[in-house]
């Protein structure tokens, strides 16, 4: 990895979470650098999900350190508000504010949080929905909306609050396949400019093209990661091997 | 190209109307008042019953009905129809119930006054409604200055004096106003995760749920008193008011939870991303969608609260149906309880649809799906 020398911005240290017994994560270990993008994948019920919601606490896990940015991740609320505002994130169904116009949810955040002027905000909301070509459906609410274009105002959302991580939950799995480009090429962008991503996705193409790391789970554990050259080329584990030949041959 | 044919090439198929007679008001009768032989006997029978109806009425409440006698036998000696005179002689004391004759412009003020306080709070696209919301923060206190009076040289009227539509009013209004922001805390204390305010927020719903209504307005007439400090007087009226909100507030407090309930998970996940706090995530995210979604229950329990004001009759005051039944113990107007209660239904009707009314077009200004 050509990355050593940079600032790692999520350090993951012998990590475990528990869902009541059942054991989700296990000694998770993973160090992220500024501006990397890495794409996470694996059989459903791997964890990847879960991985990337203890990043913001979503989910808590119990044993092991998580830092972001140098702060530690604990029950400190004040710590928690500093990470989740550097922190943006987007998910698979969505959870836009179906009662707030789109130019609202952008501006939320910034306004309560940033405690941003109004005008400020809304110039803010509108070069980022610009970037993600959809400022004609500012003043429109989120149900009127289609499914690809409900998931790019979730990214300006995000945005908004120009976080230095952004966390991607599986964003095409509930869009129709001619939405799904759409949302794709809005996080290719993205990762032009530098934004360090962790996207956990099925698109193999997407990792293929912008991933720096693939992580490939299983069971709660990380089973392999690389480079997506040699991830797909010389897969090195038999569940990987297993794994790619599921769903890159069907 | 043939007409009637669907002989278009793939492509080029045009809009076309809909077939005669499915559209407008055609189409409408045809579809739901004539679809069959069975239906078209039926509409037919119906509208017969109804001519009957409204014949039969008609001569009871306006032709034969009788306006102004001075009491049942010189209604009956004029017509055969409703005595309207009982309610025309004794219409002040529906509304004002025994308020000083003097003093009544006080009332009507006030009356006025609510609806300029309430404008802001029921439309929200009104102008000047940031001015607007100032002037509502200050009516409850303008309002009782006006109606109580003993400042400003005002002369103090005595609660035991209220009665009729006015004091339906006052109670009903007072309590609705009170029982949203109070009921709404009561949710939110159900949900929390502070196990002290959970707890105090149960047992609060779960009491004030589990006991009629009866039972708390006589613990706030007789027994309070024995709560209270020897001496202490604590006007009946407000008592009735508090236990009427806290009432309400009970129920008002389960729809809301109901709403709360319904709104997705990932809503809070969303919330909790972009960094707002509890507070925030209430004001902005879980009030305004739980809201929204319990409208209809909202208004159900505010329009039962309001007819349930009658129930105050039981602890002696004297709201429009407790005029209604002094004036039916009247020797004069003996045996009138038809037109009696009919009109008290109709005060309390005029209110309740104009709430249910309300609630629908709040319903849909604020649906924000496919329109």
């Amino acid at each position: 990895m050509n990355s050593k020398n940079k600032k790692n911005v999520i350090k993951i240290n012998e990590m475990h979470k528990w869902f009541g017994s059942f054991h989700v994560l296990k000694n998770i270990n993973l160090e992220v650098s500024l501006g990397e993008r890495i794409v996470i994948c694996g059989p459903s019920g791997s964890g990847k999900s879960t991985l990337i919601r203890c990043i913001n606490r979503l989910e808590v896990h119990q044993k092991g350190h998580i830092s972001v940015n140098g702060i530690e991740l604990s029950g400190d609320l004040k710590n928690l508000e500093a990470i989740r505002s550097d922190v943006g994130m987007v998910f698979q169904s969505f959870n836009l504010f179906p009662h707030l116009t789109v130019l609202e949810n952008c501006t939320l955040a910034p306004i309560w949080v940033r405690k941003m002027p109004k005008k400020d905000a809304e110039e803010l909301a509108m070069e980022y929905l610009e970037r993600v070509k959809i400022p004609e459906q500012a003043k429109k609410f989120p149900g009127q909306l289609s499914g690809g274009q409900q998931q790019r105002v979730a990214i300006a959302r995000a945005l908004c609050m120009k976080p230095k991580i952004m966390l991607f939950d599986e964003p095409t799995s509930a869009l129709d396949p001619e939405m799904i480009k759409e949302v794709l090429d809005t996080m290719i962008e993205l990762a032009e400019t530098g934004m360090t991503m962790l996207v956990v996705t099925h698109e193999m193409g997407f990792a293929k093209k912008v991933a720096d790391r693939v992580i490939f789970m299983d069971e709660g554990e990380i089973i392999e990661q690389n480079t997506p050259k040699l991830f797909f080329t010389k897969p090195t584990n038999d569940r990987t091997k297993l794994f790619l030949s599921q769903i890159l041959n069907h | 190209m043939v007409f009637g044919k669907n002989n278009y090439a793939p492509g080029t198929h045009p809009d076309l109307p809909p077939p005669p007679g499915t559209v407008g008001v055609v189409g409408w009768l045809k579809n739901n008042l004539f679809s069959s032989l069975s239906n078209s006997i039926l509409t037919l029978l119906s509208l017969y019953l109804l001519y009957l109806l409204i014949e039969g009425g008609l001569s009871w409440f306006v032709v034969d009905a009788v306006v102004s006698a001075n009491d049942k036998p010189g209604c009956r000696k004029i017509g055969n129809g409703a005595c309207w005179a009982v309610i025309v002689k004794r219409f002040d004391q529906f509304i004002y119930g025994f308020y000083p004759l003097a003093e009544r412009w006080r009332i009507d003020t006030s009356f006025f006054l609510l609806f300029i306080a309430a404008a802001p709070l029921l439309y929200p696209d009104i102008k000047f409604r940031k001015y607007m919301l100032i002037f509502s923060c200050f009516y409850p206190f303008i309002a009782f200055i006006l109606i109580k009076g003993g400042v400003f040289n005002l002369l103090t009227i005595e609660t035991n004096l209220f009665g009729g539509a006015m004091l339906t009013v006052i109670i009903g209004v007072t309590s609705i106003a009170c029982s949203l922001p109070l009921g709404i805390l009561l949710a939110l204390g159900r949900q929390s995760r502070l196990k002290l305010v959970k707890l105090l927020s149960v047992c609060f719903i779960e009491f004030m749920r589990g006991v009629p209504l009866i039972t708390l307005l006589f613990v706030a007439s007789t027994m309070l008193n024995y709560f209270l400090p020897p001496g202490t007087n604590f006007n009946l009226l407000i008592r009735v008011i508090i236990m009427m909100t806290f009432f309400s507030a009970a129920y008002i407090a389960e729809v809301i939870r109901g709403g709360i309930q319904a709104i997705p998970k990932g809503q809070y996940e969303a919330a909790d991303a972009i960094g707002l706090t509890y507070w925030q995530t209430t004001r902005f995210i879980t009030l305004p969608q739980a809201l929204k979604i319990s409208i209809p229950g909202i208004v159900n329990t505010f329009i039962g609260l309001y007819k349930d004001t009658t129930l105050v009759v039981i602890i002696g005051l004297l709201d429009p149906l407790g005029i209604g039944r002094a004036a039916l113990a009247d020797t004069k107007w003996n045996g009138l309880s038809t037109e009696t209660y009919l009109f008290v239904a109709v005060i309390f009707f005029i209110s309740c649809f104009a709430m249910s009314r309300y609630s629908l077009w709040l319903e849909k200004k604020l649906s924000t799906d496919h329109n």
